[in-house]
């Protein structure tokens, strides 16, 4: 990394932008840095190597509850000014909102996260380059169907800041890297493909071979797999189903879609909306998520709430902005993708309360159900405004409380309301994806299948 | 954006380790876009992205490094860096010798929207709120959207290669949110294209409008969409996105060399119904997918990849091409400066067949009509895909009847190609779309005529 610009660096920079506030405005700057390895391996030679360095700044301005925003990918002198410039050029256009402000400290003390690695901040680039390789060897290891399509190693640093006139002045890095790997099976003239990874703040916590047996298992239990015929059935979500089913529930749980009329949950604050098994925490400050973290997207402290407790709606997530509209503070849940945006407003680290059962004994209790493994299609076929849920998947048949053969090309369907009240049995298996929530096997009741 | 003479010493000095080649992709882009929702403009943003990708190339090792500096020092130090990741030791000198490509337009622009007053971008959401919410009372929210951008590419190769570029695209969206009795429903609607502000001159925003907010309040009385295999009929231009997945990335010669794809070694075979034949077109004036070079400066090219039916080429970039001992087909293409090329589609699109659009319907006794597809994917080891159905209704004895309620399709690439049984003569584009693959987002346009699969899963909730 070039140190010509330290972490400390980068508020100094913000503070200056935010010492130009003209009367009557608000002023945040955003600054980021970061820094990214990617290296590609097929069959044993380096494919591409990257190395990438990215900064840049975001300016926001509010004045008489009117908002402006300009970003430039760079943090050279007179493009800043030009930022500024714009940004305060925007601010005619906007409505006037009476809500629109920045953030403001609020007293909630930060948690502390290690989020800084050492070790992989020093880590050399050939044993990076080792690491890739050698998830291709041990995948190419695991069964002579597999063919590996490509084996990556990528790292991440980031480092930010943020500050405002309103009181906001943080400033944080991070890193972590992964190596995943794609393979293909072929049996026949049958394709199946399948993917592993493993993830960790520095290289030593990578789990090579666990990740070479999962993306050999992907592609080949899906070989020879059939059509199953339409039906309602129980389906068993694997941790990492559930992981991306919490996902497209999270956005209906965000406080400007609620605000905005645009969630089915808007008008159901102390409605039983899930089975009563259901709880439902979003909990950045557990150092065991893989999104944990210490600030949120305007500067303030990322927390622990719960949203769903018992199957009752308790909460929803709220930036700043969100939370003076519903006259409540903010949960210190908003979310930016860098400097190029606004912050929005979303979940950071949800998790459900797991249940008492693995996921063999819950399988035993189902006569006739399918063990979803992948899903396809949850952009396109979740409507998180109406609650319609349709989604493509592949996974095994249970039945008689045993799993058997593999299916494919099929579709579950139902409402997201539905399902969550549907749920039957929640599983002991947590397991912490690098996504924004954890996986755990989680078994819904009366859900359509569409097959043959 | 960058001299000749600068653009050769840091190629020379990109090549000096011993690679075979190297290039620079330089851009400086500035874009704007509004965003207004709940009645409200929320913001204008305007942004500025500039700077320098540097790609070296050694055996079958590439080394890539970008910059924010366009300065010597700034390029030198990236071609630096991607040299020392594409190889070890020393190759000595090459002198490069840069030859201008001429100058070529395939999408004229004739007003640039940066010289175009930000409130008349913001009057134009303005206006498409009022239109979607005087479609009826039970328009509860509108968001929409504005966006433009203004691009110029600079492409320059150790092969002498030298091209630069203006690209200038429009896009405006809108969201109408309806609720009923039965819950809330969207409707949403789009047009994009690789032109200037005059794209208001050309399409009817207020229609734009209005047929969000009908798509919405036509769902309100949506049932729930069937299950199983049923024939689909897909009306014009709301389908190209399913050959885009079905096939296209199928065809992609990077998912090819690596036996990634179900079409490998299926050129000169019939791999759809012979009523089929699919293009990729990067010259299509004004759409969404239209450029005049791609990403590595070869001028874009009508691509044929399926002819009546059967599988006539791959598309292309520099390195797949290379390595195959032929000419790119101006496909290589990438996100922005910040990533490297790979292979990608432009505008994708199937050729009109012959029936009356009315007749495909009549000749349909029970299946689904779908007026618009949504996003989709697809895996293009096995060909299987799913969409998005956004709009559509039940066939019921020849006729359109009931909508229904949205879910997922889904199929097999291969199979629905091959399932295709009437074709339109009604040919029409779509809308515009982004195209992500590799965690790069590039644009890209698709259209097709009225059409009939003979069997899709319609993944419905009703028996």
């Amino acid at each position: 990394m070039s140190d010509a610009v330290l972490t400390k660096d980068l508020l100094a920079l913000a503070d200056r932008v935010v010492a130009r506030a003209k009367p009557g405005e608000q002023i945040e700057a955003f600054v980021s840095r970061d820094l990214e390895t990617d290296v590609r391996i097929y069959e044993g030679e380096v494919e591409h190597f990257v190395s990438a360095q990215s900064e840049g700044i975001g300016i926001r301005i509010i004045r008489d509850g009117c908002t402006g925003f300009a970003y430039a990918g760079t943090l050279d002198p007179s493009a800043i000014a030009d930022v500024l410039a714009e940004a305060r050029d925007n601010v005619a256009f906007g409505t006037r909102d009476e809500w629109a402000g920045l953030a403001e400290p609020d007293g909630v003390d930060v948690v502390a996260q290690e989020l800084w690695n050492e070790t992989l901040a020093s880590f050399p680039t050939d044993r990076k380059i080792e690491f890739a390789k050698e998830l291709e060897r041990q995948t190419l290891a695991m069964d002579s169907r597999v063919r590996v399509d490509d084996s990556t190693y990528s790292d991440v640093a980031v480092e930010l800041a943020v500050a405002t006139n309103t009181g906001i002045r943080r400033s944080g890095r991070e890193n972590g890297c992964y190596v995943a790997v794609s393979t293909l099976a072929t049996e026949g003239d049958e394709t199946q493909s399948g993917f592993g990874f493993s993830v960790g703040r520095s290289p030593d916590e990578f789990d090579v071979a666990k990740a070479a047996r999962e993306a050999s298992d992907r592609a080949t239990r899906l070989l020879g797999a059939t059509k199953p015929p339409s039906r309602r059935v129980t389906v068993v979500f694997d941790p990492y189903v559930t992981a991306m089913f919490l996902g497209v529930i999270s956005s209906t749980l965000n406080g400007e879609a609620v605000a905005k009329g645009r969630s089915l949950f808007k008008d159901r604050m102390g409605d039983q909306v899930a089975n009563p098994l259901v709880t439902l925490i979003d909990d950045p400050t557990n150092s065991l998520a893989y999104t944990a973290t210490d600030l949120d997207g305007e500067g303030l402290a990322a927390r622990r709430n719960s949203l769903i407790d018992a199957g009752v709606l308790k909460s929803f997530v709220h930036n700043s902005y969100s939370a003076r509209r519903a006259a409540t503070r903010s949960t210190g849940n908003a979310v930016r993708g860098g400097f190029k945006g606004t912050p929005g407003v979303g979940c950071l680290a949800l998790q459900l309360q797991p249940g008492s059962r693995d996921q063999a004994a819950m399988i035993a209790d189902i006569d006739d159900g399918v063990l979803v493994q992948s899903v396809q299609g949850l952009h396109s076929g979740v409507n998180p405004i109406s609650g319609d849920f349709s989604v493509g998947a592949s996974g095994l048949m249970i039945t008689n409380g045993a799993v058997g053969a593999p299916i494919r090309e099929f579709t579950i369907a139902s409402t997201l309301q539905r399902m969550l009240l549907d749920v039957a049995e929640i599983g002991n298996d947590v397991d912490w994806l690098p996504m924004s929530a954890a996986g755990v096997t989680i078994a819904i009741r009366d859900v359509t299948l569409s097959g043959a | 954006m960058i001299e000749q003479d600068l653009l050769q010493r840091v190629l020379a000095a990109a090549v000096r380790t011993g690679a075979d080649f190297a290039e620079v992709y330089a851009e400086d882009k500035r874009s704007t876009s509004v965003a207004l929702d709940d009645g409200r403009v929320e913001q204008v943003t305007s942004g500025r992205d500039r700077g320098a990708g540097i790609r070296v190339i050694k055996g079958d090792t590439t080394g890539f490094a970008h910059t924010a500096d366009l300065s010597e020092a700034g390029l030198r130090a990236a071609a630096e860096v991607a040299a020392a990741a594409a190889s070890q030791g020393d190759g000595g000198t090459r002198t490069i010798a840069l030859t201008r490509s001429p100058g070529r337009v395939v999408s004229p622009v004739e007003q640039y929207p940066d010289e175009v007053r930000k409130a008349d971008k913001v009057a134009l959401l303005q206006r498409m709120d009022e239109s979607a919410r005087s479609a009826g009372s039970s328009i509860v929210q509108v968001s929409a959207g504005y966006g433009d951008s203004r691009k110029h590419v600079l492409i320059a190769n150790t092969d002498g290669v030298w091209a630069t570029d203006e690209q200038v695209r429009t896009l405006i969206r809108i969201t109408a949110v309806a609720d009923g009795d039965t819950g809330m429903q969207t409707g949403s609607q789009s047009a994009g294209h690789t032109m200037g502000f005059e794209l208001f001159n050309k399409i009817d925003v207020d229609a734009l409008a209005r047929d969000a907010a009908r798509q919405a309040l036509t769902k309100l009385n949506a049932r729930p969409a069937p299950s199983g295999a049923l024939p689909v009929v897909i009306k014009q231009g709301s389908g190209g996105v399913l050959f885009h997945e079905a096939c296209g990335h199928g065809l992609e010669a990077d998912a090819i060399v690596k036996g990634a794809s179900v079409y490998q070694g299926k050129r000169g075979e019939l791999v759809a119904s012979p009523l089929v034949t699919l293009v990729d077109d990067g010259t299509m004036t004004g759409e969404w997918g239209a450029i005049a070079f791609d990403d590595e400066g070869h001028a874009s090219q009508y691509n044929v990849l399926i002819e009546n039916g059967v599988l006539t080429d791959y598309m292309w970039d520099y390195l797949r091409a290379r390595n195959e001992g032929r000419k790119p087909s101006g496909n290589g293409r990438r996100q922005s400066y910040q990533h490297m090329p790979m292979v990608r589609m432009t505008n994708t699109y199937v050729l009109n067949g012959a029936e009356d659009p009315d007749d495909i319907v009549r000749a349909t006794d029970y299946g689904v009509y779908v007026a618009k597809l949504g996003g989709g994917s697809v895996n293009p080891a096995s060909g299987d895909f799913v969409f998005g159905m956004t709009e559509a209704y039940l066939i019921e004895n020849g006729e359109i009847t009931e909508p229904l309620r949205e879910g997922n399709l889904m199929g097999n690439g291969p199979q629905v190609l091959n399932d295709i049984d009437l074709l339109g003569n009604d040919f029409a584009m779509g809308n515009p779309g982004t195209c992500g693959k590799d965690g790069q987002g590039v644009p890209v346009g698709d259209g097709q005529p009225t059409l009939r699969v003979k069997s899709m899963t319609i993944g419905g909730t009703a028996a």
